[in-house]
């Protein structure tokens, strides 16, 4: 290295620059390549100006995924992680789901290979997401209403939404519910969409704020988008019925609103991929233009692979054109093209029959598991706390959580006493309940209850 | 307005018969007015076009995705194996926002150096991005949410999505001059004069190896000069090295730009992809490091790295960084991914020397010299944009208007083709 930098002093602008520039190597005005065999790499450090990072600040630890961080790091034997929404068993282990499995085998069989895929995805991925969405027989799928294009899970498709939002309706609001998944708001900041809350839910009852829900989305200006949870809320897992979800319908066109659905758990909600996508289909068969947000990450156990959907309705199927091009000009400068193993796997099981069943099967095993988990853990409340208080609610909510009530003194007594991880606004994931746990459970959510306000 | 009452009239019509919803709707004018077709991507809307052309003939010198002798896609055989390694793997929870681990470190290996004292005093910020672009991404948000005044400066030409993402980041962008079309090579001069009047502490885009799209580098020498003037200038050397393996055949000398910056103490970024030097593409791996102060530094930066990734993706996706720690962390399959990406540069490098012979036989009256001079998958021909249409129009050879041809595409089997079209058409030139 010295003798290459003294070789580079001979160059007419190098020595120059640095003497004018004043860069201090070494001694301070004395010809820099003279120095050049006392270089040490300490030295050059010291010499070259302080980090232009210098002023960047640690970033909070995100609310959901930093629990199972400080759950990893806890050495109690009891330890409970009921925070991230991730499927477990009764064993309380990771499930890769057998079709899945038998799906990846195939695509190694076949030896497909690992070209780029269109910036729009997958198509027989985009076929089959829309389908299994509004019913392969649906109006709008048959006449290509729908502009789909693969998206990274949830949170992916959400982004390119977003961006999309932002690009085409300036200064127009999203509403989120009161409380909603955290990384919604992250989400539209990220992308420069400005937000606010419409109420939905009520600590009283620990059910839905319904009259405060209608009330907020009329009063939201004309041409809002309202972001919908299809089924199974999180964090709350309190839906509206199917007589409110008309009610809602209804106000949302009255006031020329756009509905935004996020579908994170088609088929993880009753069990059923149809029964669970009745509020989109709903708002489809009324002919309204609006967005769905799809996920795998639950309902496949697809996590990892993050696969998930961008589907817009539109009201013509020029309209969808248009927009799905401009859908792809948002992706492209962020990632070009998605990921091809999860869309695979998709459309594999989708696309046979016999693959299709038994996804329905084992989806229905799981949806299963944590209905039976809700009644132990409800029949645990109902025995253990004398109180009297009302524990129906966690019959009454539906899919992977439950909203508990417990504030966060509470929640943090959860984890600080008994090592139960949670989030902080009261949400368990049951997903990550045994039976076996529920007993214990029951007993740290009446003590955080009842002694900690 | 209008169309509120439409709709609000339709909305009670249809409160009471939901069935005759869409009726009243088709009348109504759509959300999506205004929203006008996307122009085609220019590079991938390459590959459309190509497979849309029903000729026998045609030939695909467009995007850059590596191909045999036979025109086929290649999945490299060390990927194979460590498919079949993970298969049935009963893993697939939630990466960590900053992705896989291993991955990460296996890859900051290839770039810093296995014995890099960076990586032994953890001074090196990075996460798992999607793929090369995923990291440009990141790092542009990055610089815009950290550095919002700055600007950051291209070279011409550069890959096209290189705008696009600067630009939904935000940043202000400028040019440097690069490629000298008259001898098809380097703007030296003209480079470092950029370098030279950029105001001080400007961020750069650098090739590490292998241009895209005209295939031309600086020497070592040249590289050397360059970061000393960035020494001198304070700038902040971003560099995106999406063919590291692809261009010599040698991941260790295709790093060398990045190695004499780190050795001039440069604190520099980083862009790793492995969809083409691993044939990885659709799985979009790759990774976005940058090189800080120190430990402390380097664990917040991460963590803001983090927080951008979340609202994008959440995390980033496995099988493709589940394939990479696999390879990577084997000796013996690393051993044999550096034999299948040497073997590959090879092919290239043989195919542009196949060209250019085959023009010069042809009796063309122009020099091809730059044909074997460039390296890495693409080779800046120089043809304009006209005769790249007549290419198309009167060969179905497809490549981008640019005149940038991917040496992948070319083989034993269509070289003598392309060469010939090349020569008819510019023969009058």
């Amino acid at each position: 290295m010295a003798s290459s930098m003294l070789s580079l002093g001979s160059t007419s602008l190098l020595p120059r620059e640095v003497n004018k520039d004043k860069l201090k190597l070494g001694t301070s005005g004395s010809n820099p390549f003279l120095k050049a065999k006392s270089f040490s790499r300490v030295t050059m450090t010291v010499a070259v100006k302080p980090s232009r990072f210098e002023g960047i600040t640690m970033a909070p630890p995100d609310p959901i995924l930093g629990v199972s961080e400080a759950f990893k790091a806890d050495t109690n034997e009891l330890k409970l992680n009921l925070g991230v929404g991730a499927y477990r068993t009764e064993e309380l282990q990771p499930y890769v789901l057998n079709v899945v499995k038998k799906a990846e085998n195939l695509m190694l069989e076949r030896g497909d290979n690992k070209e780029y895929l269109p910036i729009e995805g997958l198509a027989a991925f985009n076929k089959a997401t829309a389908e299994l969405l509004f019913g392969a027989g649906h109006p709008v799928i048959k006449e290509q209403k729908v502009a789909t294009i693969q998206g990274l899970s949830g949170t992916g498709s959400l982004r390119l939404a977003a961006a999309l939002i932002e690009r085409y309706f300036p200064g127009a609001k999203v509403l989120i519910s009161a409380p909603t998944w955290g990384n919604h708001k992250n989400i539209f900041n990220d992308a420069k969409v400005p937000w606010s809350e419409y109420r939905y839910y009520d600590p009283k009852t620990i059910g839905l704020d319904f009259e405060g829900m209608i009330a907020d989305i009329k009063e939201a200006p004309e041409g809002s988008f309202i972001l919908l949870h299809g089924c199974a809320h999180n964090p709350t897992g309190i839906d509206p019925t199917p007589e409110q979800w008309v009610k809602i319908a209804d106000v949302i066109q009255e006031k020329n609103h756009i509905p935004f659905f996020d579908v994170a758990y088609q088929g993880f909600a009753s069990g059923s991929l149809d029964e669970d996508a009745a509020s989109v289909r709903l708002f489809a068969d009324r002919g309204m233009e609006f967005f769905v947000a799809q996920s795998y990450s639950k309902n496949l156990g697809l996590y990892a692979e993050r696969i998930g959907a961008i589907n817009v309705v539109c009201s013509s199927a020029d309209a969808a054109t248009r927009v799905k091009s401009q859908l792809k000009r948002i992706a492209r400068p962020m990632y070009s093209n998605p990921p091809v193993h999860g869309a695979r796997i998709v459309a594999n099981v989708v696309g046979d029959a016999a693959m299709f069943g038994e996804w329905k099967a084992e989806m229905e095993m799981m949806a299963g598991r944590i209905k039976t988990v809700r009644q132990k853990l409800y029949d645990s409340l109902v025995s253990k706390d004398k109180s009297g208080k009302d524990w129906s609610f966690i019959l009454k909510q539906i899919g992977m959580f439950s909203f508990t009530g417990l504030n966060k003194a509470q929640s943090d007594n959860m984890t600080n006493k008994w090592h139960v991880y949670m989030t902080k606004d009261g949400r368990i994931s049951l997903a990550g309940l045994s039976l076996a746990k529920c007993e214990y459970l029951a007993d740290a959510i009446i003590d955080s209850y009842h002694n900690v306000s | 307005m209008a169309m509120a009452m439409t709709i609000r009239n339709a909305a009670s019509r249809r409160a009471m018969n939901p069935i005759s919803a869409d009726f009243s709707l088709r009348s109504m004018s759509s959300w999506w007015k205004n929203v006008e077709p996307a122009p085609k991507d220019p590079i991938l809307g390459v590959t459309e076009a190509f497979l849309a052309d029903p000729s026998p003939d045609k030939v695909n010198v467009g995007v850059g995705a590596y191909r045999d002798d036979n025109g086929k896609p290649v999945v490299l055989e060390c990927v194979r194996e460590a498919e079949r390694r993970i298969a049935g793997s009963s893993f697939m929870e939630y990466l960590p926002m900053g992705g896989s681990v291993k991955m990460v470190e296996e890859t900051l290996k290839l770039a810093y150096g296995d014995d890099s004292e960076f990586i032994k005093d953890k001074r090196i910020a990075a996460v798992q991005a999607l793929s090369g672009t995923g990291a440009c991404r990141l790092f542009a948000d990055f610089q815009k949410r950290f550095c919002p005044g700055s600007q950051i400066y291209i070279p011409v030409p550069t890959w096209s999505n290189h705008h696009n993402i600067w630009r939904d980041a935000d940043v202000p962008q400028k040019t440097y001059h690069y490629y000298h079309p008259e001898t098809k090579g380097l703007n030296f001069s003209g480079l470092m004069d950029d370098v030279k009047n950029a105001p001080e502490g400007s961020f750069f885009l650098l090739h590490a190896c292998a241009h895209n799209p005209t295939g031309v580098d600086p020497t070592d020498e040249q590289w050397r000069e360059i970061s000393q003037l960035f020494k001198a200038k304070k700038h902040f050397a971003f560099f995106d090295m999406a063919y590291q393996g692809f261009a010599s055949g040698d991941p260790a000398r295709d790093a060398k730009s990045i190695r004499i910056f780190l050795e001039d103490g440069h604190h520099i970024g980083i862009s790793q992809s492995y969809a083409k030097n691993m044939g990885l593409y659709g799985q979009r791996v790759g990774c976005l490091s940058v090189l800080c102060e120190d430990e402390k530094q380097a664990v917040t930066v991460k963590s803001q790295l983090q927080q951008l990734a979340r609202p994008m993706y959440s995390n980033p996706p496995l099988h493709g960084a589940q394939i990479v720690s696999t390879i990577l962390g084997d000796p013996e399959l690393k051993s044999l991914w550096l034999k299948e990406v040497k073997i590959m540069a090879d092919r290239i490098i043989g195919m542009r020397t196949t060209l250019r012979e085959s023009l010069e036989k042809l009796g063309s009256p122009l020099s091809w010299e730059h044909v074997t001079k460039q390296i890495g998958m693409f080779c800046y021909s120089g043809l304009t944009p006209k005769q790249v249409d007549r290419l198309t129009s009167e060969y179905h050879i497809y490549m981008t208007r640019n005149g940038r041809i991917s040496m992948a595409g070319v083989t034993t089997g269509n070289v003598g083709y392309l060469a010939n079209a090349i020569h008819e058409v510019t023969k009058s030139s």
